[in-house]
């Protein structure tokens, strides 16, 4: 802790907040244009957020805040899995069989620079159920994030590893579970957190068009019911949401491979 | 430790190895090589870079197959990669997200020859003999680049291969290192007899270890000129002195120069 508050990089980070809320207060209040003084200010937006008795009814005292946050947070979520549990052995596969990998980068190629929001309309005809719609958008993106970095993951290893596992008599299976798995691992996780960063933008998305509840659904009824701190409010909770979630993947991503922390430790 | 009846009789006749490029006549690596190691001995290949010293190397350990040619084992044919034929990759090949013990406990277990227990006190004589026994837990990144080296050749012994292929084990270390290395390697040669074939660019380390040097010419790769070193055993760095060592050096270095313009004076 002590550290931390003697440490440069904590204050400048704090400084950066600090200089951010400044022009943001600066440009709401002191700027002579009509566009901007529309929209709410720093002070109105967090009186508001921590209101007991909030003005447009969401403030984190109310119940409603934490089901678009739990609605958010779990379709995040169930995307994510599934997006790991379908990505990472598809891109694993495509890595390591040249063949299976002829038939799938072709189409991953066309696929892949599809926009989620285009996504949207399709989604909503398969899956008849809103829920399962949004869901499947953001997994979407976060699938083929997953994929690709698992896929580039696995033909980075150096092909000495290959090489040294098959002379000294390893399966496939041990091949899979000795080399391949924790060789593509800083690139899977890697995959992950872009994954998870591109889950939660295309989850807005998603909800704001076909959900009833969740973050990006509460922005864009604030919108249309003109509560502007709410925006806000929902704006900010989900960079929050993706911030911690991308924290978590770091922290499980070090914990996995604790080889390369200490290998790095030793640079310098 | 190992062998006292001596195999590893590795034999190449007649390679040939070509990669094929689109468009292009095939990069033709390797043609006509041959080579005989001799078990019990420490056999050298000398050569240039790029003269196809690594592809003759991944061909005997069974990575890539000869377009023509025959090689055998103690007489039994090579067709792929096996634990009787453990290379040594120029840089290291140990998996740097296991530990040193379980990098070098990894063969007899993925065979499903050793149990855990037994390969892990396998390794732990070897790891003790290579003076790496505290540094067993820790991951190779965490390595010097002669532990690195130190704990790939465990890697490979704990298999008790026939014949050890090291394809410039000792390349990128630093000169000291690298001397030590070879001594040791001399050192653990003279001790169990291992047959080895060492491939290498440095004329000095090749004198140093070999019993023989097979001289390799390039485009394409092959035995060009076969040279018997019998500076004595146990040997140390002191050979480097001996008038013997100073006459197998002029002979080598005449040999490196064939068909260098202008050197063939010096040599």
């Amino acid at each position: 802790m002590k550290d931390l508050l003697t440490s440069k990089r904590f204050w400048l980070m704090w400084a950066g907040y600090a200089l951010f809320m400044l022009m943001w207060y600066g440009s709401t209040n002191w700027l002579p244009i009509a566009a901007f003084n529309r929209l709410p200010g720093p002070i109105e937006v967090i009186t508001e957020w921590v209101n007991p008795d909030p003005f447009y009814g969401i403030s984190i005292f109310t119940a409603p805040y934490y089901t678009h946050i739990l609605y958010s947070v779990a379709r995040a979520t169930t995307a994510f899995l599934l997006a790991v549990a379908l990505g990472v052995p598809l891109g694993i596969l495509m890595g390591w069989s040249t063949r299976f990998n002829e038939y799938a980068s072709g189409l991953f190629g066309l696929l892949r620079p599809i926009p989620p929001l285009a996504w949207v309309p399709v989604a909503i005809l398969l899956f008849a159920q809103p829920e399962a719609a949004v869901v499947f958008v953001t997994f979407l993106v976060a699938f083929f994030a997953t994929t690709m970095n698992t896929f580039v993951g696995v033909r980075s290893i150096d092909k000495d590893y290959f090489r040294a596992a098959e002379c000294l008599g390893s399966s496939p299976t041990q091949v899979l579970r000795h080399v391949i798995i924790p060789g593509a691992l800083p690139h899977i996780f890697t995959g992950l957190q872009i994954a998870m960063g591109a889950a939660w933008f295309s989850l807005a998305a998603g909800e704001m068009i076909a959900a009833q509840y969740g973050l990006g659904f509460l922005v864009f009824e604030s919108y249309n019911l003109i509560q502007f701190p709410t925006i806000v409010i929902g704006m900010a909770t989900l960079g929050l949401a993706g911030y911690i979630s991308s924290a978590l993947i770091r922290v499980v991503g070090k914990r996995l491979m604790q080889w390369r922390e200490q290998a790095l430790g030793m640079e310098g | 430790m190992t062998t006292q009846t001596k195999v590893g009789h590795l034999k190449a006749e007649g390679l040939r190895m070509s990669y094929q490029r689109k468009g292009r006549e095939p990069d033709v690596v390797l043609e006509d090589c041959s080579l005989d190691v001799e078990p019990g001995k420490l056999t050298v290949v000398m050569g240039a870079s790029g003269c196809g010293k690594s592809t003759l190397a991944y061909n005997l350990a069974g990575y890539l197959k000869p377009d023509a040619g025959r090689m055998t084992l103690d007489g039994e044919s090579i067709t792929g990669p096996g634990s009787d034929r453990v290379l040594v990759f120029q840089e290291t090949a140990l998996w740097p997200w296991m530990s040193v013990n379980d990098n070098v406990m990894f063969g007899p277990v993925a065979r499903g020859e050793m149990s855990d227990a037994e390969a892990r006190q396998a390794a732990l004589k070897l790891l003790e003999r290579f003076g790496l026994r505290d540094f067993r837990d820790k991951y190779p990144g965490q390595l010097s680049g002669g532990m690195q080296r130190r704990a790939e050749i465990a890697q490979a012994l704990i298999n008790k291969p026939r014949v050890m292929i090291m394809d410039e084990p000792f390349r990128g270390l630093d000169e000291m290192t690298r001397e030590l290395m070879q001594e040791y390697y001399m050192k653990l040669f003279e001790e169990t007899g291992l047959t080895t074939l060492f491939i290498t660019s440095e004329l000095e380390e090749a004198i140093f270890l070999a019993d023989r040097i097979l001289f390799m010419g390039d485009t394409p790769g092959r035995i060009v000129r076969t040279i018997d070193v019998d500076l004595p055993h146990p040997r140390t760095f002191e050979v480097l002195d001996s008038p013997e060592y100073l006459a197998l050096k002029r002979e080598a270095m005449a040999q490196l120069y064939v068909g260098v313009e202008g050197l063939e004076e010096l040599a």
